[in-house]
């Protein structure tokens, strides 16, 4: 079958009929040179065409197509000693725009997802505040709100690719990033009620979840832009993500966003907790270790191609990925198709937020040449992405956390694509 | 002009402003101007927001019952007091079956004890006695998450044993009969305290600023230097054979 497409390079049919078999081994059936077959889905009527589908109320609350079941969070069994405390990522490679859906968006729990209804969930503030207050759901939802599209990214997003490309799929390397619409009331707002006293410099943010998960909070940023949220993307807030509230700490790393929030206590100094000592500190290649390492730097990743989305066809292709900022906003986005030879700048579409994910494309062609996809994002501070060669001069490869360096996809001329490092 | 009619006229008149402005910014190869999501500068004393009256008074015995947290400071520290030999005992009844009954961890559980002298190796264990800088932490979480799935069980006393007995894993006490306590609690220092700094990336990393990146024959060669494919780590029902038409 192969030899007598070769035998006719001229035809067009031919040549789309090689380029499938020797892709996959999936011919169109025996090449004909005659006039092409009707499309029986096309000409022959089909179910949905024919019969009465589902009625209102049949889906009370609308889930993805059974076409799209293999687009969820998954996560990375040998990372971690139990699911309770433990990372999923988000499918970055099925998704387009700037929002991630709710039930996309990755989770990380220390002590697993505490169900609470929100009638028996209560926010305490408390500390160096001149009167100490309570707040109920009911009491939050009557405070001025605001809207606001913030990425989230832990720290350890890419911690995993330090030594070397270890997994192949942008969903492990980058899916721990997610990027929501938040409804909530400001932080200061809620500061405001109780009182801050003079000497109040920080603040520790608490979950009701089993871990207790608790952070550190300068009053600076808490006074600044932090949003205490009860809504994600329109909606309550999912269990994975803290309902009935959680704290929004823009452009600083994931773990500061308390979920489950229950209390504020307001001191002089910072706790010194687990969270920030014993995890999310960076320990670089002086045995020394970085800590309050909020920001999340300008970084950005080609979310396809990428391996769990390789090519499937010669000619025309959409390139496309996310790039995002804890500092600001989003100002360019370069590409290279040669493995940083020769860069583009990528057309950027969609809102450009501060401190949100931005979208960028590449249009172009693609003759199943061998392609080393990189990006890099620069932001409004006039940070550039930097590559992880250069990240790794100054922190070596153990700090596990914030790495922001540029990512390197391997496309094969067969379209597989595969996590690569080059020098 | 009734009311209505002008309103009509007004949305008409948005409806073609927003109509015309559509295709500029399609083909506009630069991002729109970012819009700012800040919300309005901190009040300052001089301009206090009133305030909306809502939520009530926290009591005394809410406050206590929630505020559990100690700092290095000593800050937030029950009565109470506990020996090694006591925590060894507790240590081994609700503790080991995860961390290992002298600290070692079990599978991928935390390795609690050890590791002094590696931060600078290939692969550093990063544990209480090698790695954490302030012992107010393991107080702290102990009373705050452990032991796993049964938080908040133990008492304050079980909690300076426990304390005191990893102490003693990490040879930072060498008597089986030390007892720690509120009072002599913050007399103790953990070994990598003084190797903690505050973020200085603005500093140290400011070569990743201002740069004006290359963009073309930017470099002579590029190799492959590493696949993630050898190592084989991905979960693998993602392992499609791809094909191209």
């Amino acid at each position: 079958m192969t030899s007598s497409i070769i035998r006719n390079p001229l035809s067009r049919r031919g040549f789309l009929g090689a380029a499938a078999a020797a892709g996959a081994g999936i011919g169109l059936g025996p090449a004909h040179a005659e006039k092409p077959a009707p499309d029986p889905l096309i000409t022959e009527v089909q179910d949905w065409n024919r019969y009465l589908g589902d009625g209102v109320d049949k889906r009370p609350y609308g889930t993805p197509s059974p076409f799209e079941k293999h687009v969820v969070r998954r996560h990375v069994a040998w990372l971690t000693a139990s699911p309770e405390s433990s990372v999923n990522f988000t499918p970055l490679h099925e998704l387009d725009g700037i929002i991630t859906p709710s039930g996309l968006c990755f989770e990380r729990h220390h002590g697993g997802i505490a169900e609470i209804d929100p009638a028996n969930h209560r926010l305490m503030i408390h500390g160096l505040v001149e009167k100490p207050l309570v707040f109920t759901m009911e009491d939050l939802k009557r405070m001025p709100r605001e809207n606001r599209i913030y990425f989230l990214e832990c720290a350890a997003n890419s911690g995993m690719e330090w030594r070397g490309a270890q997994l192949n799929g942008c969903q492990f390397t980058h899916g721990m990033v997610h990027n929501v619409m938040y409804t909530g009331v400001t932080l200061k707002t809620l500061l405001n009620e109780v009182g801050l006293k003079p000497n109040a410099k920080w603040l520790m943010l608490e979950g009701a979840d089993s871990a207790g998960m608790n952070r550190s909070l300068p009053v600076e940023k808490a006074l600044d832009d932090v949003l205490i949220a009860f809504g994600m993307n329109g909606e309550a807030l999912r269990p994975e993500q803290g309902y009935p509230l959680r704290a929004v700490i823009p452009g600083w790393e994931g773990n500061l966003w308390v979920k489950w929030l229950r209390r504020i206590e307001v001191g002089d100094q910072p706790w010194q907790a687990r969270e920030e000592t014993s995890k999310y500190t960076d320990l670089l290649a002086d045995g020394r270790s970085r800590r309050f390492t909020f920001y999340m730097d300008a970084k950005s990743v080609v979310t396809n191609p990428s391996p769990q989305a390789p090519l499937k066809h010669k000619g025309r292709n959409v390139l496309t990925g996310i790039a995002w900022s804890g500092r600001g906003h989003i100002e360019r986005v370069d590409v290279s198709l040669d493995g940083g030879r020769n860069w583009r700048t990528a057309r950027i579409d969609g809102p450009v937020l501060e401190k949100s994910l931005t979208r960028f494309y590449v249009d172009f062609d693609w003759q199943g040449e061998a392609l080393l996809i990189q990006s890099r994002a620069m932001d409004s501070t006039g940070y550039v992405q930097p590559s992880k060669d250069d990240l790794r001069k100054v922190r070596g490869v153990n700090s596990i956390y914030h790495n922001n360096g540029i990512q390197t996809w391997h496309v094969r001329p067969d379209g597989e694509t595969e996590n690569v490092e080059i020098g | 002009m009734s009311r209505l009619a002008r309103t009509a006229l007004l949305a008409g008149a948005a409806a073609l402003i927003v109509l015309g402005v559509g295709p500029l910014f399609a083909k506009a190869q630069k991002p729109a101007k970012p819009e700012a999501q800040k919300t309005e500068a901190a009040p300052s004393a001089a301009t206090r927001v009133a305030k909306l009256n809502l939520g009530r008074v926290a009591l005394p015995e809410e406050i206590a019952a929630w505020d559990t947290d100690v700092r290095p400071d000593g800050h937030g520290l029950p009565p109470g007091k506990g020996t090694v030999k006591e925590g060894d005992e507790i240590f081994q009844a609700q503790c080991a079956a995860c961390h290992g009954e002298f600290g070692e961890g079990a599978g991928r559980w935390p390795v609690l004890a050890g590791g002094q002298g590696s931060l600078t190796a290939d692969r550093p264990e990063k544990t209480i006695g090698s790695f954490w800088p302030d012992l107010s932490t393991v107080f702290d979480y102990i009373r705050r998450a452990m032991p796993y799935g049964n938080a908040h069980s133990l008492s304050a006393d079980e909690a300076y044993a426990l304390t005191a007995y990893l102490l003693y894993l990490n040879d930072l006490v060498k008597d089986e009969d030390f007892e720690l306590s509120e009072k002599n609690f913050t007399s103790i220092k953990l070994p990598n305290a003084k190797n903690f700094y505050d973020d200085d990336r603005e500093t140290t990393e400011k070569a990743f600023w201002g740069q004006t990146p290359c963009m073309t024959n930017c470099k002579s060669e590029v190799k492959i230097t590493g696949r993630a494919a050898v190592l084989d780590v991905t979960p693998d029902d993602d392992k499609t054979a791809p094909k191209v038409d």
